[in-house]
């Protein structure tokens, strides 16, 4: 508890690893030449504030029975959850070069499986929560005051499970999950509204029993203020942050692509993008 | 049908019947009121015969009994509890049971996140909604991971007589294709009480077909013990191998007692765990000179007992000299009364002993 203290005090250190996690990110996707860049891009800073600021864990023992969990259900964001766990201490640096490599440890879809600090395999979207709704009944079984947090992303939000799932929590009262959602309004075949639209978002997780807050999830001050407002709510409900994020984020040139769910980026541009990186940390 | 139809190509023709006329026609019964009626087509119908031993919620019981000293020993339903036995638990260790509401997709994802944090979830629904409904979150959420839990269902194969949407005659054809998935078919409530500790005891996951209600009991009268993974001779003879699970085991014992009566003798080999297959046994059973194999499954002829096994005798080339399935159609099934039903699909004890006359 006294890190997460210090780490609170030193506010300008969550930019710092966001810009790490988008660099490591950057750097694995180079070794691909393509892949789920921008999704990586747009949740750096949700993933800072969860890694170094929200979740209790031991980089030497990710499976220490007090840690809390953190489930990737959106498994192709499994970029930006190694290049978490890389900046975490979980992952060495040095296997970034494998991402997505035969025998590697960091497909490129999240598996429980394969890589240290990943709880679940994800990727059949929409299991994560269903999956999480069940941990957070068995830590309460245990007695222990962890929580169960998982990712997902807007996309997800087709998938019936979800449904069956926040129903679920909403029911059993489970105040120790919480819940982030990606809004970066892009999915497979295009704006995720156009595709299904799952608005209006608060309202719906509200009508579920849920405690909803919607934040701009690039903002790391307002993730800080919402992941501990999900943490200390009184109320015996399950929590939910919908983080409203942009795709690509942090790379401005890279930012305005239409095809930006499987982004393609030329050759040269991952060190532009790297270098772009380094320039908004100036600005 | 007019000529215009039958020009018509075979799907097209199928379908513009069923948009015409898709209605069966009217039954000699509703025609003729003196007619006994039927037995009832009830959801849960029993498959004990009128004079036959059975035992209560065998599985219940069974449950309650593991959990005395399993304390990671959980309950699960999707609103089924009552039907699938799981309410003797729930009564006995209502702190250990969970009620996930008609959900069969949350059912297995949340059985995994219990699994996680190192629990034995047992979960039950209906065998339909298990294998058709769920093989996403069973597959993804549960066998990838290797988790312990154990997905117990009824109404396997044609135990109802509900139609199509609570029969699931394909459920063993769906699961067999689950990487790591153990599965098994007990034949009586002795089968299912003893395959309760064993399938806890295994470290992975389980898919189990139950019977529920009054299960008949038939193996207390064999030398007979489950062992996971295990085939058990229960009886031997010279001239035909059935090869069963489930409660065609039954079955095929009745039938085999009546085949002797005309002198022929039948082995009867039960094989209540489907997979793994204990292919060694059935090898060495199948391989015996001369029998005929008749492999009896409460299941469709595509992809379940029959299909295993046809397959492990023609890659070890072991080759009977015939070889006959006893199995459901592949087709979805009328409704109606299970008697009526197991006659008419070919796999009462009746039906049996007629059908191997003929093979023999």
């Amino acid at each position: 508890m006294d890190a997460r203290k210090a780490v609170r005090a030193n506010a300008p250190g969550l930019e710092d690893r966001a810009r790490n996690i988008r660099r490591h990110a950057l750097r694995m996707g180079e070794v691909q030449g393509q892949g789920y860049i921008a999704q990586a891009l747009g949740i750096a800073d949700v993933l800072a504030v969860a890694y170094f600021h929200a979740l209790a864990y031991r980089p030497d023992d990710p499976a220490w029975e007090g840690r809390d969990r953190f489930l990737l259900s959106v498994g192709h964001y499994a970029i930006a959850l190694y290049a978490a766990l890389i900046e975490a201490g979980i992952v060495p640096e040095a296997e970034l070069e494998t991402y997505g490599t035969d025998d590697s440890r960091l497909p490129m879809s999240g598996m429980a499986s394969y890589t240290p600090g990943m709880e679940i395999s994800g990727g059949s979207l929409g299991i994560g929560l269903g999956i999480a709704v069940g941990m957070a009944l068995g830590l309460k079984r245990k007695a222990s005051d962890r929580f169960v947090y998982t990712l997902m992303s807007d996309g997800e939000l087709d998938e019936g499970p979800v449904w069956e799932a926040a129903m679920s929590a909403g029911h059993h009262r489970l105040d120790n999950l919480i819940c982030i959602v990606d809004v970066n309004r892009m999915q497979a075949d295009g704006p995720s509204t156009g595709v299904l639209n799952f608005e209006p978002l608060p309202d719906k997780w509200q009508a579920f029993g849920w405690f909803a807050q919607r934040v701009d999830g690039n903002d790391i001050a307002a993730l800080v203020a919402a992941f501990d407002a999900a943490r200390n709510h009184a109320e015996p409900k399950p929590r939910v942050i919908l983080c409203d994020t942009r795709m690509a984020k942090g790379v401005p040139f890279l930012e305005t692509r239409e095809k930006s769910h499987f982004l393609r980026v030329e050759p040269h541009e991952w060190a532009l993008a790297i270098a772009a990186l380094d320039e908004g940390r100036t600005a | 049908m007019g000529a215009g139809h039958r020009r018509a190509g075979r799907g097209e023709d199928r379908m513009s019947r069923a948009r015409r006329a898709p209605w069966r026609g009217v039954p000699q019964q509703a025609a003729d009121p003196g007619r006994p009626r039927l037995t009832t087509s009830a959801m849960i119908a029993s498959i004990a015969g009128p004079d036959q031993r059975t035992r209560p919620a065998p599985f219940g019981h069974a449950l309650v009994e593991l959990a005395r000293t399993r304390p990671e020993v959980l309950g699960l339903t999707a609103d089924l509890a009552k039907y699938t036995d799981l309410h003797v638990f729930a009564q006995a260790h209502p702190d250990r049971f969970y009620q996930m509401g008609m959900a069969e997709q949350l059912l297995m994802l949340a059985a995994a996140g219990l699994a996680h944090e190192g629990f034995v979830p047992f979960v039950t629904t209906y065998a339909a909604f298990a294998s058709r409904r769920t093989f996403d979150f069973v597959s993804q959420g549960i066998a990838e991971e290797g988790l312990p839990v154990k997905i117990c269902c009824a109404l396997p194969g044609l135990t109802t007589g509900y139609g199509p949407s609570h029969q699931a005659t394909e459920d063993l054809a769906i699961f067999r294709g689950m990487p790591d998935l153990v599965i098994v078919d007990p034949c009586d409530a002795l089968d299912i009480e003893q395959a309760v500790p064993a399938i806890a005891a295994h470290d992975g996951p389980v898919y189990m077909r139950l019977l529920r209600g009054q299960v008949p009991l038939v193996l207390d009268e064999y030398d007979y013990r489950f062992e996971l993974g295990r085939a058990k001779l229960l009886r031997d003879g010279a001239e035909v191998l059935i090869i069963s699970a489930g409660f065609m085991t039954m079955r095929a014992l009745e039938a085999a007692k009546r085949l002797e009566a005309d002198r022929v003798s039948a082995a009867v080999l039960h094989c209540p765990t489907i997979k793994p297959l204990d292919e060694a046994t059935i090898l060495r059973e199948a391989g015996r000179s001369g029998r005929l194999v008749v492999v009896a499954e409460n299941h469709s002829v595509i992809g379940g007992l029959g299909e295993a096994v046809a397959g492990t005798l023609l890659r070890a080339g072991v080759v009977p000299p015939r070889f006959r399935q006893v199995a459901l159609p592949n087709a979805f099934l009328d409704a109606g009364a299970l008697p009526t039903l197991h006659d008419r699909y070919g796999i009462s004890a009746d039906a049996m002993v007629r059908s191997i006359r003929g093979w023999l």
